[in-house]
């Protein structure tokens, strides 16, 4: 390392000083606790920064950023350039917020096969694609931890679908939608001993090599819905798959995996897996999968697997368990997929907008390979192969090398591109983003970021027409550009003017949780077909009421309550209900009856063990609450609504079990003039 | 009556089913937390606006002073006016071919009351809906009343409403003129000289 480090400082002699005196002003931080702009960071800062970033009170950023929240199981949308937070959505996650994950239309979301799973790490956000270009319907996100790939449907910014994935764990390099959204395409990052019943045996852990496999997994997406739908797998040799992206133009019907682990180590991966000078890419053909999968090749075996998705009728979500999965293997379908050999340990994989070039970071390795696909096409006529894998042929390093990028900086991650001929390489190491020219694949400029770098995102960069003009550098460690916030800080994204010769920092903004990649788009795209509010008429929720004069509270069988109740401003009907017993399960079906833009309404009753619920106008929410002890217990609204929304509430009386207290509900004593209130008729 | 006056005058008893294509009148309201403004549009036969749902946040707004929730069903005008321009419509087109000069001038004076007439409905329709207010309701300001502007505009509370004629209105406006006009050139038509030099004229 101390060499690499002194090789470095030689070719890199700025970043190394920008390094030493990051360092320098982290150290004094401590004698500047006052939040000074004194840090040697802001030096950095382009000098017309501020102007650059600046959209003025009431007008809207250029384009919507969706950055992943990583261990946080959330999505967050950020506006560009303000760095503005507009919202987060859970996915993976429970959010009190909103009762998504609590309330029970939302529950069935985080179903799986181990059963109700409220939280995973979100890596990877992907927007759908049209001629390889985003196009603003959807975004499909990654679920890590509990292999899980879900759908967010940017009409409502809302977690519409999420499909487990069998045969997979750590669901890793995922998901990559091809060009025209025809699969969203999953590998696994652990490779694990499939029983071939949908789970994993219980095999001796020294049995890695013989027993461990991992998968790829293709997702057929609906394109007028955007539905999943798992059409098939292939089973892969037992290495981790890292990282996945895909081919353009020539190269649109191929899709790429950086693998490590191709020592087949099971334990101490660190130098297990790190003893192999090259491991791989893997290339697959996608389309020759798919016409495989077609064709008979195929083979079925039982699965068990969650599939959940979300009515926009009903407001409400469903599972339903798949029980088999179809796979394909590698041996068995010639041409479908081969190995390149990579650097040791390599993390990304970038195809570049004209989808010839392929540039696989090695994390570990001094220079940056860039494959060509025209010399691997080449290599593939002409057999160059080096041997095979598990049947699956190795082409030779040599063959399929376009260049190297020399001495680029330390720990080189991700790259994406500008389209105009230049690409943007992370380095994690050396905290720096550096430029290249696609060319002759010379570095031209870096820039220090702060600090630790892992994805960089310029908005379209992964697609065929990028928007050269901005770059989103994020970062794991932000010590000293905050202030401190005890020993966890805030992760940092920061903004990077891409338009001209030399880049030039221009904001940065802390983000919720880790963000790990992100996906951004021109405003335009996603904008005017935001939903502003459900149509009431449109509801067909089982338990919706449309009208106040057809509000109820019943009992169904011993001791369910359903409470059919609507809100509007700034009243519930009823808000006054009687006849509930102790250990009573009350099911509250609020439906909010306002037909206006941004006038939710929320639920919140005294002592309820889950969340509040938030109500979107036209729409129905289930919250469930189970009364422990009689009394007189106070509900009410929580989002400010209006003048009059303290005023939102109402009270529920809970009697003794075996009391006689009938069920009796109403609002008001006398007929109103409050619109469509259940009057005494 | 000449055969372009009759054309004329049916043109003027067709431009009434402007009234049927577009509001007769709207009513605007703006206020900061409705950036995009709220429009009460108000038809020969129905209640409308700028979007579907714009009753009910009329309603909504209005419940807190204690104004009547606005119904489509407790206007029995928006029933029967339909039949009302109709019956102006098929007479006006019967005055036209008939080609009577005194037709035409009883149906443009007809059109002209039952017009003033609809105007004055109006107006007390907004003092009824303005003043008539529930003394349970939540905001009670002394002396205060809600009757929008008939014509212009006006600021009640924190909202600014406006109220403007809009193009079904063009209808009554063109139906009224045009059908005078033709009365005019009627009479012109029987004074000979008028009509003898007008193709002389026309040679010169």
């Amino acid at each position: 390392m101390e060499t690499l480090i002194n090789k470095f400082r030689k070719v890199a002699p700025k970043a190394a000083m920008v390094m030493a005196v990051a360092a320098g002003a982290a150290l004094q931080g401590c004698s500047n606790t006052d939040g000074g702009n004194t840090s040697a960071t802001a030096e950095g800062v382009a000098s017309d920064a501020a102007s650059a970033v600046y959209v003025a009170p009431g007008k809207h950023d250029e384009l919507y950023s969706f950055l992943s929240g990583g261990f946080n199981g959330q999505v967050s949308v950020y506006g560009l350039p303000s760095g503005r937070l507009l919202k987060i959505i859970p996915v993976f996650t429970q959010h009190g917020e909103n009762g998504y994950g609590y309330s029970e239309e939302s529950k069935a979301m985080l179903m799986t096969s181990h059963g109700f799973v409220p939280w995973d790490d979100l890596h990877h956000p992907k927007l759908s694609r049209t001629d390889g270009q985003t196009d603003g319907r959807w975004l499909f996100v990654n679920g890590n931890n509990t292999p899980r790939v879900a759908r967010i449907d940017l009409t409502t910014f809302e977690t519409v679908e999420i499909m487990e994935i069998p045969n997979s764990a750590g669901n890793h390099c995922s998901p990559y939608p091809t060009n025209n959204n025809e699969y969203v395409i999953a590998g696994t990052r652990f490779s694990v001993p499939l029983d071939m019943k949908g789970g994993t045996s219980d095999v001796s852990l020294d049995k890695y090599e013989e027993e461990f496999r991992g998968s790829i997994s293709f997702i057929k997406i609906d394109k007028d819905k955007g539905d999943m739908d798992l059409d098939f797998q292939i089973l892969v040799p037992g290495f981790d798959y890292d990282l996945a992206n895909g081919g353009k133009g020539p190269s649109e019907d191929w899709v790429f995996f950086t693998t490590y682990n191709s020592e087949k180590a099971g334990t101490l991966k660190e130098v297990g897996a790190s003893q192999n000078d090259k491991d791989f890419l893997a290339a697959v053909n996608w389309k020759l999968a798919a016409k495989y999968a077609k064709e008979g090749k195929i083979h079925e075996m039982p699965a068990n697997y969650y599939h959940n998705k979300l009515d926009k009728d009903t407001h409400t979500a469903q599972s339903t368990v798949k029980k088999k999965v179809r796979y394909l293997l590698p041996e068995e379908c010639p041409g479908m997929m081969y190995l390149l050999p990579a650097p040791k340990s390599p993390h990304g994989i970038d195809v570049d907008p004209s989808g010839e070039n392929m540039v696989v970071s090695g994390k570990l390795a001094s220079a940056i390979p860039v494959f060509s696909f025209s010399k691997m096409q080449e290599a593939i006529k002409n057999k160059a192969f080096d041997g095979e894998k598990n049947g699956i042929p190795v082409l030779k390093y040599e063959a399929v090398l376009k260049a190297e990028v020399k001495e680029p900086g330390l720990g080189p991650l991700h790259t994406e591109f500008d389209g105009k001929g230049n690409a943007y390489t992370s380095m994690f190491v050396s905290s720096e983003v550096v430029k290249w020219k696609l060319s002759d694949f010379t570095v031209v400029d870096r820039i220090p970021v702060y600090y630790s770098i892992g994805h960089l995102m310029i908005p379209g960069g992964d697609t065929k027409e990028p928007l050269g003009k901005y770059l989103v550098a994020m970062n794991k460690i932000t010590k000293d550009r905050y202030l401190p916030t005890g020993p966890e800080l805030a992760h940092s994204a920061q903004l990077i003017d891409i338009s001209g010769e030399k880049m030039k920092l221009l904001l940065d903004f802390p983000t919720v949780a880790e963000p790990h990649y992100a996906q951004a788009i021109r405003a335009e795209k996603v904008a005017p077909n935001s939903v502003k509010f459900h149509k009431l008429d449109e509801n067909k929720h089982a338990h919706a009421v449309k009208k106040e004069a057809d509000v109820s509270v019943t009992r169904e069988g011993k001791n369910v309550i359903r409470v059919k109740m609507t809100a509007i401003r700034s009243h519930m009907t009823p808000d006054n209900i009687e006849g509930v017993q102790v250990g009573d399960t009350v099911y509250f079906h609020v439906t909010n009856l306002e037909q206006d833009w941004d006038v939710p309404h929320g639920f919140a009753i005294l002592g309820a063990n889950n969340a509040e619920t938030l109500i979107m106008p036209g729409a129905t929410q289930t919250l469930k609450w189970v009364p422990k002890k009689e009394g007189v217990y106070p509900f009410y609204c929580t989002d400010f609504c209006s003048a009059l929304h303290q005023e939102m509430q109402g009270y529920i009386r809970v009697s003794p079990k075996g009391s006689k207290t009938p069920i009796a509900f109403s609002t008001g004593k006398k007929k109103q003039n409050i619109p469509g209130v259940a009057a005494s008729h | 009556m000449k055969a372009y006056q009759k054309v004329l005058m049916v043109v003027a008893a067709l431009s009434l089913g402007l009234l049927f294509m577009f509001p007769m009148w709207k009513i605007y309201l703006k206020a900061p937390q409705y950036p995009e403004g709220l429009e009460l549009h108000i038809w020969v036969n129905k209640l409308g606006g700028s979007s579907e749902s714009v009753l009910q946040n009329f309603n909504i707004l209005n419940h807190y002073i204690g104004m009547e929730p606005i119904h489509a069903e407790s206007f029995a005008e928006l029933k029967y006016m339909p039949y009302i321009v109709i019956f102006f419509m098929i007479t006006g087109v019967l005055a036209g071919l008939a080609g009577k000069r005194k037709l035409v001038l009883s149906w443009s004076i007809l059109l002209m009351l039952c017009g003033a007439a609809g105007i004055l409905d109006f107006y007390l329709w907004l003092v009824r809906f303005g003043t008539n207010l529930d003394p349970m309701a939540a905001i009670k300001v002394p002396g205060m009343t809600y009757i929008p502007p008939l014509l212009g505009n006006k600021v009640l509370l924190n909202f600014e409403a406006l109220s403007l004629p809009s193009w079904g209105s063009l209808g009554i406006f063109l139906a009224i003129t045009i059908s005078c006009f033709t009365y005019f050139l009627s009479l012109k038509g029987k004074r000979p000289h008028f009509l003898s030099r007008t193709p002389k004229a026309a040679l010169s």
